[in-house]
């Protein structure tokens, strides 16, 4: 049985922060579930999918995460309770449907998971989903400990229901992949079947519908106030005349600074958990009598703004201060040190900063940049393209995958990327503004998530581009999640249909469309040529199993390759930048362990010098 | 509850995240309140893998510059590379074996001398283990068993509320089965290099 399917109340269990949020949904009684993955939400998604394949869980892995947070609005306003998972940027896809879901509100419970991704550890920007909460009226709940990461959920399910709104909870990354030992509730049972009530007056946005629905929106974000006003989630620790008002996990920092410092006596802490609406009474109620109030939040100065506001509402001239020059920055994750040093200096106390050991004559340590695998097909595809090109003035849009690190020299593949999708709308624009030649990247999963609205524009509007899609049959980058051109019987799962790309592209009308297999080099260069001369929309389909994928389905065959005596040290083979090279003794070698087998660099060889390693 | 911080830093695939999620499982079976915190950005893809655990009574789950009190490196370019982490007091524990960058393979950087590598952290820091954990966990097995091997040299070092009862029982419980042979052979030949090279 999956270990958050126990149903032992009082157990405690090591838990992951999202393993904690999904077992929070099960103990909330959460039916149907939705997602599209993105680190570092993926891992909550990955075990409500596994926990569905045990129960009656309803799980999907949804195109994008608009899609999936429609879909979860529907079974909510079926009288399920839902969930929607998604990455902080993923929220900006499903941003349109949750707008005006706000005006439509839900039957039963729903929460929208947003995990934002402070320091971009693997993201493209830090931006702050509390604002979420603001633009679209929605509560907003924040956990500060794996604990309550567990705890929020159904609460947010009850609130949910008492507003008749779907809530926001909003994880960061240290939250998401911190593990801490959590205590299990029990599990209720679920309703796995509702029924829709036709109420078209109330639930069809039409302008007359909703300009009652967001008049009704405003008393719900009224009666939302009045819950953060006296919710658990905002409370007020310790009695001092410093004030400190925290959020997430800003406030184990500041737990811990002021131990470390051992200023309990003097401080008060006011742990914000409910941060949309903000409680304006309790927080004007705690900067009474306070000396000075420091705001502690990573991110933007969203509580910042409000705290401020909200004194000067109250006629309070007391000092606050969060983000600025000799205190906390806009940018990054925040850690214990910088916080203890920003209550430090802010409060006047006196503290020794730990010294770290000084690395100032230790040898700089070569980079362990991430690159792609061995045997990678992505390496491949960009070979033949850079050889089908020479001498060509190109621009490579790229999109959001594993083939994004086709960025990194040698290879040099990636010239342009903004989010999810980018490299068919972008790939357009640069056609009509230069002469260069443009070529663009999208990988399978992200090229049903977001690639075809592009790739439709540039038909109609006659772009001239190519589009090589780099169909690689799993969502690599995230853990291998399915996506609609999966073939789902691989994974021995029934029931589901399958997209395949190459009638998409077709059905789109695209006059020039080609598929290469990627290890064949000669044949997959010459294609991809004529792709490449061809005016107008032209689109190359690029199809070979993730490396990884292939292994843990047991279908990798490929035997190692090794560099023979004919090697003339031309180092043409480097040029692909293969981890399984290596260079000893000023000769290049295969590592045999790396190896899978591919061959590229065997076809790349003017000496043909790279042969498979004999057998035994 | 006394705070002890301890850093892994390892290569993707060298198994850091299993060693500290034994170590976690241990912490709870002796009813010692640990967090943790991994960051793991493309791990599979040939990066590094960082994880940080603090055990006893603080409510932070990650470490700051300086502040660790246990440095454990399964690869000896990494316990240099993640030398801020460490003070004057530190103990780190590494392994000898490197594993090469791919930049270094290609001919673009060099890999730090290890005698060197050595010298340094043994000046900076308060005391250095360092053996060849891979080449014990190959004796054991498996060279994937060379997280174990280096969690049986912490453990042996008493620097953390756990005892090897603790983990060797996790190890027992929580492992794959087909490998628990080897595991716990890995933890004790570690436990007695630590004991060896201190």
């Amino acid at each position: 049985m999956h270990k958050l399917l126990t149903d032992r109340a009082g157990e405690k269990m090591l838990l992951l922060g999202n393993e904690a949020i999904a077992r929070g949904a099960v103990e909330a009684g959460v039916a149907f579930t939705s997602t599209y993955p993105g680190t570092p939400s993926s891992e909550i998604s990955l075990n409500f999918f596994q926990m569905s394949q045990e129960s009656d869980l309803y799980f999907q892995y949804s195109t994008n995460e608009k899609v999936a947070l429609e879909v979860a609005a529907a079974a909510a306003n079926a009288g399920l309770r839902s969930m929607a998972v998604m990455k902080h940027v993923g929220m900006n896809v499903a941003a349109d449907a949750l707008m005006t879901l706000a005006y439509v509100g839900v039957k039963a419970g729903m929460v929208v998971l947003t995990a934002d991704d402070p320091y971009m550890f693997s993201s493209q920007n830090e931006q702050d989903n509390r604002f979420y909460g603001k633009l679209s009226g929605l509560p907003v709940l924040e956990p500060s400990t794996v604990e309550e990461a567990k705890a929020l959920v159904p609460y947010a399910f009850e609130l949910s229901e008492k507003l008749k709104e779907p809530v926001i909870l909003r994880t960061t990354t240290r939250i998401n992949h911190s593990t801490a030992v959590v205590t299990l509730d029990s599990i209720p049972p679920r309703v796995t079947k509702g029924t829709f009530k036709k109420d078209p007056f109330n639930l069809v946005t039409v302008p007359a519908v909703s300009r009652k629905l967001h008049a009704k929106l405003l008393e719900h974000i009224k009666e939302a106030k009045a819950l953060s006003e006296t919710s658990p989630l905002n409370f007020i620790e310790g009695e001092g005349a410093w004030g400190i008002v925290c959020n997430g996990v800003s406030f184990a920092y500041v737990k811990d600074a002021i131990k470390d410092l051992d200023v309990a006596e003097k401080t008060k802490v006011l742990r914000i958990g409910f941060s949309h609406p903000m409680p304006e009474a309790l927080i004007q109620q705690f900067l009474k009598n306070c000396q000075k109030v420091l705001i502690v939040e990573e991110g933007e100065p969203y509580m910042e703004e409000a705290v401020k506001a909200f004194a000067q509402q109250d006629g309070n001239t007391v000092e606050i201060r969060g983000k600025g020059e000799g205190l906390f920055s806009r940018l990054y994750e925040f850690d214990p040190q910088t916080v203890r040093e920003c209550i430090a200096a802010y409060f006047g106390i006196p503290y020794t900063k730990p010294v770290p050991v000084d690395v100032s004559d230790v040898p700089e340590v070569p980079a362990r940049p991430p690159t792609l695998c061995a045997g990678c097909s992505h390496r491949a595809t960009y070979h033949a393209v850079k050889k089908a090109v020479e001498g060509m003035d190109t621009i490579y849009p790229t999109d959001i995958g594993c083939y994004t690190l086709g960025v990194l020299p040698p290879l040099s593949m990636a010239d342009f990327l903004l989010c999810m999708g980018s490299s068919t709308g972008t790939a357009g624009g640069f056609s009509k503004a230069t002469d260069q030649k443009v070529i663009s990247f999208i990988g399978d999963s992200t090229f049903f998530h977001s690639g075809i609205p592009g790739l439709i524009n540039a038909i109609f509007n006659n772009h001239d581009l190519t589009l090589v899609i780099l169909d690689n049959g799993t969502t690599a980058m995230t853990g291998h999640q399915p996506h609609p051109g999966v073939d789902m019987s691989r994974l021995h799962l029934e029931g589901y249909g399958r997209l395949s790309i190459e009638n998409v592209v077709k059905g789109l009308g695209v006059p020039f469309v080609t598929k290469i297999k990627p290890y064949k080099v000669k044949k997959s260069i010459e294609a991809i040529r004529e792709a490449v001369q061809f005016k107008g929309v032209s689109v190359v389909i690029s199809e070979e199993m993730c490396v990884l994928y292939a292994k843990s389905l047991g279908l990798a065959k490929g035997k190692p390759f090794r560099v023979t005596d004919k090697c003339k040290n031309h180092r043409e083979c480097l040029s692909i930048a293969c981890p399984a090279f290596f260079i000893w003794d000023g000769k290049v070698n295969i590592d045999p362990d790396l190896c899978t087998g591919c061959a590229v660099c065997a076809q790349i060889c003017p000496e043909n010098a790279i042969l498979p390693v004999k057998k035994p | 509850m006394k705070t002890t911080r301890v850093i892994i830093v390892a290569v993707g695939g060298q198994g850091n995240l299993l060693a500290s999620k034994v170590l976690g499982e241990a912490a709870l079976l002796a009813d010692v309140p640990v967090r943790m915190s991994e960051i793991h950005g493309m791990a599979q893809r040939g990066g590094v893998v960082e994880s940080a655990m603090v055990f006893g009574d603080a409510q932070s789950s990650i470490i700051s510059n300086g502040e660790a009190d246990v440095l454990v490196g399964f690869e000896p370019s990494e316990s240099l590379r993640a030398l801020n982490k460490c003070n004057a007091k530190t103990l780190v524990i590494t392994n000898l074996s490197p594993l090469m960058p791919f930049t270094v393979n290609i001919g673009n950087g060099v890999y730090p001398d290890l005698d060197r590598l050595q010298e340094l952290i043994r000046e900076k820091t308060a005391k250095l283990i360092a053996f060849n954990a891979s080449a014990l966990a190959k004796e054991a097995g498996s060279i994937m068993a060379v997280n174990m091997v280096l969690l049986g040299a912490l453990i042996q070092t008493g620097t953390l509320p756990l005892s090897a009862d603790h983990v060797k029982e996790v190890i027992r419980t929580k492992t794959k089965k087909a490998f628990t042979t080897i595991n716990l052979k890995a933890f004790d030949l570690g436990f007695s290099a630590a004991r060896q090279h201190a």
